[in-house]
């Protein structure tokens, strides 16, 4: 029961340390563990993408390139934590991808009109995009109808609001430049800067991404928190029954979506100064997408956010990996439908795998 | 085994008049739905360290008697008396507060989680403070082992899923998960029902195990011959009435069974088939 290992980013598993007298498959155990990883899949296809663009563009493993892909894989994962841990709770959110957009539009509008520090259209944002989460959440466990509705109908408010709100306000679709205004190096530094390493650019989303990821899986794996998430997606009237909070753990959920759509929001917005109010639709489908690819179990109960950020990494790699390859980058979604569809699959068989070994 | 046999007698000699107090009686028991009577004039007594086995067919309202033990329901007439206190339970958590612990048939488990988390699903320990409050999970590992070792439950990983573990082997957990969180009523739903000779004979062992604890415990089933190798009570619920109250020393196996069957409905059913088969046998088999 020495217990040296207290890693919070990896869970429990691999080896049976505690078992006394060490049991005799031990070896086949380690790899059942290993395989029961939901990340495992993602991972060889992470690698398998890599080597692969790797070798078929040149410029692909230059400090510049690596440093892009990493940006591109950042701006998905960092949404698409969120996403994977709404999803191992056993529930969707269309909504995520305009909600981006729509927290940029309040933070910058409110700025502009208000002629107002734009930390104060930040925390307004802030404010908003959590009451969209809450609505959400709220929506879910009063009427008890699916997630995949509810975050339907918002998604189609949000694209309709995004736009018609905006053309309101300013008159045409996107918002007007807030680069002159109080506060604006401050936010960018927080939410747009990048710090050049020589010829990698390391942008702040990056971080952003590493610690959103870190944190997600300290809840997930430490907390009290983490083990309802697993249980309200698993098996939700059992978890009921043992005293489990359902709706707030649900609600919770959905207000961490928002969070996180609104820490993407924020740095589309100080990145550009201006919203175009017609961006994001479509994203839901690629936080969902790479929540999958990370191992995420579209039924609930089973995933991990590591998982998801590598999913994240895989969208970055392809997506980028085509422009260095010179490919047509029409390509792009066909191979993320292909790899989206392999990695469901290799994730099924896995499961099965490993509920049958016994 | 041994251990309530020695004890037997001279138990039961006592329980008559004044014995120790029960932890739970229900007294004249009834609920209705509307107009219909699920359940009527329901008694039934359940004692430290021993076991009450409902019994009955379906639709005979062990599942409505279950729910007004476990606080799901407000039972309608009669008493239910906690401790040889009058109560009535709010929820399933009050009761739950109070040292009543169900296990439900279809289990309060969550298949894809490890045995571990599962055990201390809704109650897990925390250690350490501020930003670094999280679960003691090396404590966690450790108790659900012990715990299951003194049910006698030899798991060796607690680390896999909780589904892919045996029906009886779940049964097993979810019992000493009660037993560990301080239950002292255990109600038992059908925990045989889906079970093969071998595993009910474990689940069995494990009823045994608690009621060796110290923990009253109700087992509902509708198989006599479960119900007598570890009931000291026995309730029969026919109909949503009391078709009969026995100890164990009053009444054998077969009795039980007879009794259990429908008795006479049994034998004339059995003379319709016979009727029936006897004409189409012979040319069916040649």
């Amino acid at each position: 029961m020495s217990d040296t290992r207290t890693s919070g980013a990896q869970p429990p598993p691999t080896a049976d340390r505690d078992a006394p007298g060490g049991q005799p498959g031990r070896a086949g155990e380690l790899a059942r563990r290993l395989i029961t990883r939901p990340e495992l899949g993602a991972l060889v296809g992470a690698v398998a993408v890599f080597v692969f663009f790797a070798l078929s563009a040149e410029s692909f493993l230059r400090p510049g390139s690596l440093s892009t892909v990493l940006y591109a894989s950042s701006t998905i994962g960092i949404v698409a934590v969120a996403v994977a841990l709404l999803m191992i709770g056993g529930e969707f959110d269309l909504s995520a991808g305009v909600l981006v957009t729509s927290s940029a539009l309040v933070s910058s509008m409110f700025s502009y009109q208000m002629t107002a520090n734009v930390w104060v259209g930040v925390g307004v944002s802030l404010l908003v995009t959590l009451a969209v989460g809450l609505f959400n959440g709220w929506l879910l466990t009063r009427t008890g109808l699916p997630s995949f509705i509810i975050t339907l109908g918002t998604f189609l408010m949000l694209t309709g609001l995004n736009l018609g709100l905006t053309k309101l306000v300013t008159g045409t679709v996107s918002t007007k430049s807030i680069a002159d205004m109080d506060g604006f190096p401050e936010a960018r530094a927080v939410f747009a800067s990048q710090l050049d390493l020589g010829a990698f650019t390391l942008r702040v989303t990056v971080l952003w991404w590493l610690a959103l990821v870190a944190v997600a899986t300290w809840i997930l794996l430490r907390t009290r928190a983490g083990n309802w998430i697993f249980a309200v997606g698993g098996n939700k009237d059992a978890a009921r029954a043992v005293g489990v909070p359902v709706r707030g753990t649900k609600i919770g959920l959905y207000l961490g979506v928002a969070f996180c759509a609104w820490v993407l929001g924020q740095h589309l917005l100080f990145s550009y100064d201006v919203v175009q109010s017609g961006e994001g639709v479509g994203n839901e489908l690629i936080y969902i997408a790479a929540a999958v690819i990370g191992g995420c179990l579209l039924t609930g109960g089973y995933g991990s956010a590591a998982g998801a950020a590598i999913g994240a990494l895989i969208f970055g790699i392809v997506s980028k990996g085509i422009v260095y390859a010179e490919w047509d980058p029409n390509w792009f979604k066909f191979f993320l439908g292909a790899m989206l569809l392999l990695a469901a699959l290799l994730n099924a068989w896995i499961r099965k795998r490993a509920e049958a070994t016994r | 085994m041994t251990h309530t046999t020695a004890h037997e007698t001279p138990r039961d000699a006592a329980v008559t008049p004044e014995a120790a107090e029960p932890l739970l009686s229900l007294v004249g028991v009834g609920k209705s739905y509307g107009n219909v009577a699920a359940l009527r004039n329901v008694s039934l007594d359940v004692h430290a360290g021993s076991v009450t086995c409902v019994l009955g067919d379906n639709g005979a309202g062990k599942s409505t008697l279950i729910k007004i033990i476990a606080g799901l329901h407000r039972h309608d007439d009669g008493r239910y008396l906690l401790d040889g206190e009058e109560t009535v339970l709010r929820s399933p958590r009050e009761a739950l507060d109070r040292g009543i612990a169900t296990v439900y048939q279809d289990l309060a488990v969550v298949p894809l989680m490890p045995v571990w988390r599962n055990f201390f699903l809704g109650s897990e320990p925390h250690t350490g403070r501020g930003p670094l409050r999280r679960l003691d999970v090396a404590t966690m590992r450790r108790t659900t082992r012990e715990a299951l070792a003194r049910m006698g439950i030899d798991l060796p990983d607690v680390d896999r899923p909780i589904g892919t573990l045996s029906g009886g082997q779940r049964q097993c957990v979810a019992i000493a998960r009660a037993v560990h969180f301080g239950a002292r009523i255990l109600v038992l739903d059908e925990p045989t029902a889906a079970l093969g000779v071998k595993q009910s004979g474990v689940v069995l062992k494990y009823v045994a195990a608690a009621r060796d604890q110290g923990l009253g415990v109700v087992l509902i089933t509708h198989n006599p011959h479960h119900a007598h190798l570890v009931g000291d009570r026995f309730v029969l619920l026919k109909r949503g009435t009391m078709a009969g109250s026995h100890r164990k020393g009053d009444i054998t196996l077969d009795a039980l069974t007879h009794e259990m069957a429908g008795g006479g409905e049994l034998e004339q059913l059995g003379h319709e088939l016979a009727r029936t088969t006897a004409p189409t046998r012979p040319p069916a088999v040649s």
